[in-house]
This record gives structure tokens, C-alpha cells and sequence, in this order.
């Protein structure tokens, strides 16, 4: 029987991280209050004190701690992100998950005990990437990004010894991550450079009358007529005039739900599955670690199906409502 | 400072490829990239196809690189690749696992634009690794750039991208297939309709982005032809101009005298209806455009 892959949920807050915690998940994994972190939005993230209790709360009930240390190191500024690596390490993180390779041979030769896990926005989607980061890091694990199907990621865990994690439930990213600067492009701020996208900062609803227009530095991202739900702008989940068409040109709000391949994900070799969410609230957590967390540990049984319950549970927490298997399933394709 | 014609992001027919770079050859450029760096699906021009056009080129005096590609997926992409390193020659390097394999065969590379290096040690760490030249990320501005080259201790060249659509993101959905309603393996090469890809507007028509496949490009052009005597002093060496389907020979044209002449004069604007923008250049908004001062 294939080993059941860990559950590793995301935390922007100590009660998150607490709920992840209690609600069944393996690790949670979270990030300091700075640039260093891919969510590094205001009120979210951890101090030094906050962490360390994070820490003691997850070592206590047998769980890990993982932090992201997931954009890349600026120019100049390099200091800040060695540090965040040093404070993992004396705080005592179970692992760092890195993007930038410098930083990666920062934490490889400073920290060699501290586990090392490739970001997602490290962008790694082939085998020769992940055991270039093992054999020069020492990478234990990879985070791959969205943008592969299930035989594909079958094929690039029977050619590494490298741990894979893929993601299971959360917003969807239809571009390659760490290869999309759309955001810096329309606002100046990436998550390469700045740990954000679509930041708020630049966010304005514009009401109407009955509708409402939705910008971002000023670019019409989309606009709502009377009765349909508004939704963030993110700038790649707009509706957009394509010779004559209005439509989402590059991808619709929705979120990523692997609940019905739980058990192909499994037989694959998945090591971990990981949830979208640091910036959600605590109870997003809460719900969706319990659900995840009742799946996979029902996903070897050979009788496997989704319930009913776990569907309206993750629906509920679903940006737009509308969930996929995207790249997975590729209905594209 | 020289110029260097980037690898075409777009998809021509067959023929207008060929013409394309049979006339490059007498161009004001020092380094040709040749090779298909967007979608693994494009065969108009094979791989040997491309190496023959390297042949003629390099009899032209060029330097030729083989650009690979910028999102590496699957057993046949990489696979591709390594025909390319086996064939000799330079190349440019868009993804890691491209970094492995020239690494791995111990041959020199070109680290591309979206091997995110925006940091000294980050790009000392590719030096080691064969990179002899660097492309800074796109959206790296001068002040960041000059931060970066006075952070690195290894010996390189830095490249630019200087005038051209930006290629802002790139996934594994191909979006003029999405356009079209047709499925990514069924695509019909809808590409080959749109030599400069598809526009994206705004609601309010603005123009925003530009699809190119899988690729998402920006709908203006990004230009640095204000910017150009600032670069040579910021210890850019090579400059990138990007193909695009009209007017290329006389952008190419416009920068060659500028380089030369730093007082001549150009309306690029008039070649680029979708506008100019410089703004990454300038710690900016990619979409912004800084007046020239």
C-alpha cells in the first residue's frame, strides 16, 4: 500500500497555526513579517515570540514547523533574507522552504542540519531542476508547481529521490510560479520581488450605481453588474476584450480541489500535499485542514469517494465558488 | 555596448522565418538567438532546421546562441534540449533544468531572464556553474541591476532586454487555444494567424497584455532607446532587441545609430501603435513610461 503523503497547511497567524494544529495537519508551514515571505501582507505572519510558541505548540502535538523563506534575495539587501534563514534555524524550524539558488547555498553551507525544501516559486518542473537543487543543496523535498499533469508529475518522481509535495486545495495560480510578473508589471510589486500579487495597496472598488468596477493601479481588471458577487482583483483572473470577446482571457476565480484523485496522487508517489491559504483567516485553516485531513487518511481505502460533506465544506472556502483540478486533469488539454 | 536580436517568441510560417533571417544577416547586430523558446508544439522550423540557419549566420559574422526553451515539462522537452547541447555550440538557458543538463555537459550558457537571479551570490552561484553571460529579470530596474553587478564577484556579461513586448508569464495552458476554444493539443497552430500574438484589452480599451501561446506577453512595447547612453555606463554590455513581425530591421536601424550617435533621434513611437513603456527600467510599473529627461 502506498505510505499516505503528509498534510502540510498553511498559517499567516498564531490561532491559524494552532487550528492547523488541532484540525489533523502534519506540518504547517508560515512565514516571518517581512519581504523574505511570498505572503507578506499587513496584519499577517509571525514574530519572533509568536513563532517560537508556534513551534513549541506544533513540536508538543508531534507536528513540524516550516518556513517560507520563499522570494528572492534583493540586491544589496541580501543580509535580510540570510537572516531570516539563521532565525529558522535558531528558532527551530523543522525546514526552510527557499527559492532563490544563492540563498539555498546560503542555508546548504551555513545551516546543513536545518532541511532544506524547494519553493514552489522556485519553479522547478523537471526532474533535471529538482536534482540539480539535491545534489549542489542538499534539497530534501520539492514543491512543484501547478502547471504539470498527473503523468507528468508520475514521471518526475520516478526520476528523483527528491520528496514531492504538490498542492491540493487552494487559489489557483495558471501561471508558472516564480515565471509571472504581471503583477510588478501593472502595479511594480511581484511575488518575486515583494512577496505579493495583485497587492491591496493598489486595489480600488469603484461603485456604480449598481455596478461595481474593480482596479488595480488604476487598470480595469474587471467590472460587476447588479447581482453578481464581486471578486478580488487579481489581475490574471480578470474579464478582458479579446478581439471582440469579453471573457476571462487567462484564467477564471477558482480554486485548485484534488479531493477526487486523492488516491492516484497517492499511488504515485506523492510525498505531501500541500493547502493554498496563508493569507485566509484561521477558520479557512481550520475547515479545510479537517477536510483534507479526513480524506487522505480515507484515500488507501479502495472503496475511496468524496463525501458529499467534504465538497460543501471546501465549496464554501472556494474562490468564485468554482473549484478544478486544473493542470492535473489538464481539461485543456 | 552591442546589440544582440533576442529569439523570436512568435510563431511565423516556415518561409517567413527563413527570410526573416536571411536579411538579419546584414543587420547591425553582434549575437543572433535562434531556436524556439515558447511552445514545444511549434515545428515550422526544426531543430536542425535551426542549427543549418546558425551555419549561415555565423558565415555572416554573427554569433550565434541557441535560446532553449522557457518552461521545461516534459520527457520530450528535455530531451530536445540535450540535442541541442549535443550539436555544440552556445546556448541560452530559460529554464533550471536546462542549467543541469549544460552544466552536467560542461558547456558554457547564457543564463536567461527567468532563472530569477537578483542577487550578487545568486548569480556568482550560475557563474560556477558555466554562465558566462546573464540576463537580468525583466523587471529588475537600473538601480537594481548596478546593485547586483557590484554585489557579484565572478567575471560576466550582462545582457538587457531593450525594446520589445515583454514576456511577462508563462503557464501550461496555452491561451490563444483558450481564445479559440480548442483544446492545447488540438490547437490548430492559431498562433501562426497572430505574427505579433493577440491583444488583451481592458473594458475600457485599454491595452493591457498580449497572448502568445502559453505565453503572456505586455501589449506595449518596453523601450530603453531614451535610456541607451545611461546603459553603457551602468556596465551593460549587450543590449536585447526582441523580433517582431514589422518594422524590427528599423528598430534595429534606430538603436545601431543611436549607439553610434548618441545625439540621433528616432520616433519608435510611430512603429508601435499599442505605445512605449520603460517603467521596470526606471523602479516603475512595468506599464509606466518615465519621460525622457
Amino acid at each position: 500500500m502506498p505510505r499516505k503523503p503528509q498534510l502540510i497547511c498553511p498559517a499567516g497567524s498564531l490561532p491559524a497555526l494552532k487550528a492547523a494544529v488541532d484540525r489533523g495537519a502534519d506540518a504547517v508551514y508560515v512565514g516571518f513579517k517581512n519581504a523574505t515571505n511570498a505572503r507578506n501582507f499587513a496584519g499577517l505572519n509571525f514574530t519572533d515570540q509568536q513563532l517560537a510558541e508556534g513551534i513549541a505548540y506544533a513540536h508538543r502535538h508531534g507536528r513540524e514547523i516550516l518556513i517560507a523563506i520563499n522570494t528572492y534575495a534583493q540586491a544589496g539587501r541580501v543580509a535580510e533574507w540570510r537572516k531570516s534563514v539563521d532565525r529558522a534555524a535558531e528558532i527551530g524550524a523543522d525546514a526552510v522552504i527557499l527559492a532563490d539558488f544563492g540563498l539555498l547555498s546560503y542555508a546548504y553551507q551555513t545551516h546543513p542540519q536545518l532541511r532544506r525544501h524547494l519553493s514552489v516559486q522556485g519553479s522547478a518542473t523537471n526532474f533535471a531542476a529538482i536534482n540539480m537543487a539535491h545534489e549542489c543543496f542538499g534539497v530534501s523535498r520539492a514543491v512543484l508547481p501547478r502547471v504539470l499533469t498527473l503523468p507528468q508529475v508520475e514521471y518526475v518522481i520516478k526520476n528523483t529521490p527528491v520528496e514531492i509535495e504538490v498542492f491540493g486545495f487552494g487559489s489557483l495560480c495558471v501561471m508558472a510560479e516564480g515565471r509571472c510578473i504581471l503583477s510588478s508589471y501593472a502595479t511594480g510589486q511581484s511575488p518575486n520581488t515583494h512577496g505579493v500579487c495583485s497587492p491591496a495597496g493598489f486595489v480600488r472598488w469603484e461603485p456604480e450605481g449598481q455596478r461595481m468596477r474593480t482596479r488595480l493601479n488604476d487598470i480595469l481588471i474587471d467590472q460587476f453588474e447588479a447581482g453578481e458577487p464581486a471578486g478580488y482583483p487579481t489581475l490574471c483572473k480578470g474579464r478582458f476584450e479579446v478581439e471582440g470577446d469579453t471573457y476571462y482571457a487567462l484564467e477564471e476565480p477558482t480554486s485548485l480541489n484534488t479531493l477526487s484523485i486523492l488516491p492516484e496522487l497517492m499511488k504515485i508517489g506523492v510525498s505531501a500535499i500541500k493547502v493554498e491559504g496563508r493569507q485566509r483567516s484561521p477558520a479557512y485553516t481550520a475547515e479545510v485542514t479537517a477536510t483534507l485531513r479526513a480524506a487522505i487518511d480515507a484515500a488507501g481505502d479502495a472503496h475511496y469517494s468524496v463525501k458529499p460533506a467534504w465538497q460543501d465544506a471546501l465549496t464554501k472556502v472556494s474562490e468564485g465558488h468554482q473549484q478544478t483540478l486544473g493542470a492535473y486533469s489538464r481539461p485543456w488539454r | 555596448m552591442q546589440l544582440t536580436l533576442g529569439p523570436n517568441l512568435y510563431f511565423w510560417p516556415r518561409q517567413q522565418v527563413l527570410d526573416f533571417y536571411a536579411d538579419v544577416a546584414s543587420w547591425p547586430v553582434a549575437d543572433v538567438y535562434l531556436g524556439e523558446v515558447v511552445c514545444s508544439r511549434r515545428h515550422e522550423v526544426k531543430t536542425a532546421d535551426w542549427l543549418a540557419l546558425g551555419t549561415e549566420l555565423a558565415q555572416a559574422g554573427k554569433r550565434v546562441i541557441y535560446s532553449t526553451q522557457a518552461l521545461l515539462e516534459s520527457a520530450s522537452d528535455l530531451m530536445g534540449l540535450k540535442r541541442l547541447v549535443e550539436a555544440g555550440g552556445l546556448i541560452e538557458v530559460n529554464d533550471l533544468g536546462a542549467v543541469e543538463i549544460a552544466r552536467k555537459a560542461g558547456i558554457p550558457f547564457v543564463a536567461g531572464a527567468t532563472l530569477n537571479i537578483y542577487n550578487g551570490p545568486t548569480l556568482d552561484w550560475f557563474a560556477a556553474q558555466g554562465a558566462t553571460r546573464w540576463v537580468p529579470p525583466l523587471e529588475a530596474s537600473r538601480e537594481t541591476v548596478t546593485a547586483i553587478l557590484a554585489e557579484k564577484t565572478c567575471a560576466i556579461e550582462t545582457e538587457v532586454f531593450g525594446h520589445g513586448h515583454l514576456p511577462l508569464a508563462f503557464s501550461a495552458r496555452c491561451f490563444t487555444a483558450r481564445h479559440y476554444t480548442l483544446k492545447k493539443d488540438d490547437c490548430q497552430f492559431k498562433c501562426l494567424e497572430h505574427p505579433d500574438g493577440m491583444l488583451v484589452d481592458t473594458r475600457e480599451g485599454q491595452h493591457f497584455l498580449r497572448i502568445n501561446g502559453i505565453q503572456t506577453q505586455s501589449a506595449a512595447c518596453h523601450s530603453l532607446y531614451d535610456d541607451l547612453p545611461q546603459l553603457a555606463a551602468a556596465g551593460i554590455g549587450y543590449l536585447r532587441i526582441s523580433p517582431q513581425a514589422t518594422h524590427c530591421r528599423a528598430v534595429v536601424d534606430a538603436f545601431a545609430a543611436r549607439l553610434t550617435d548618441a545625439s540621433a533621434g528616432s520616433d519608435l513611437a510611430a512603429l508601435h501603435p499599442q505605445g512605449l513603456v520603460n517603467g521596470y527600467w526606471h523602479g516603475k510599473a512595468g506599464i509606466a513610461l518615465q519621460p525622457n529627461e
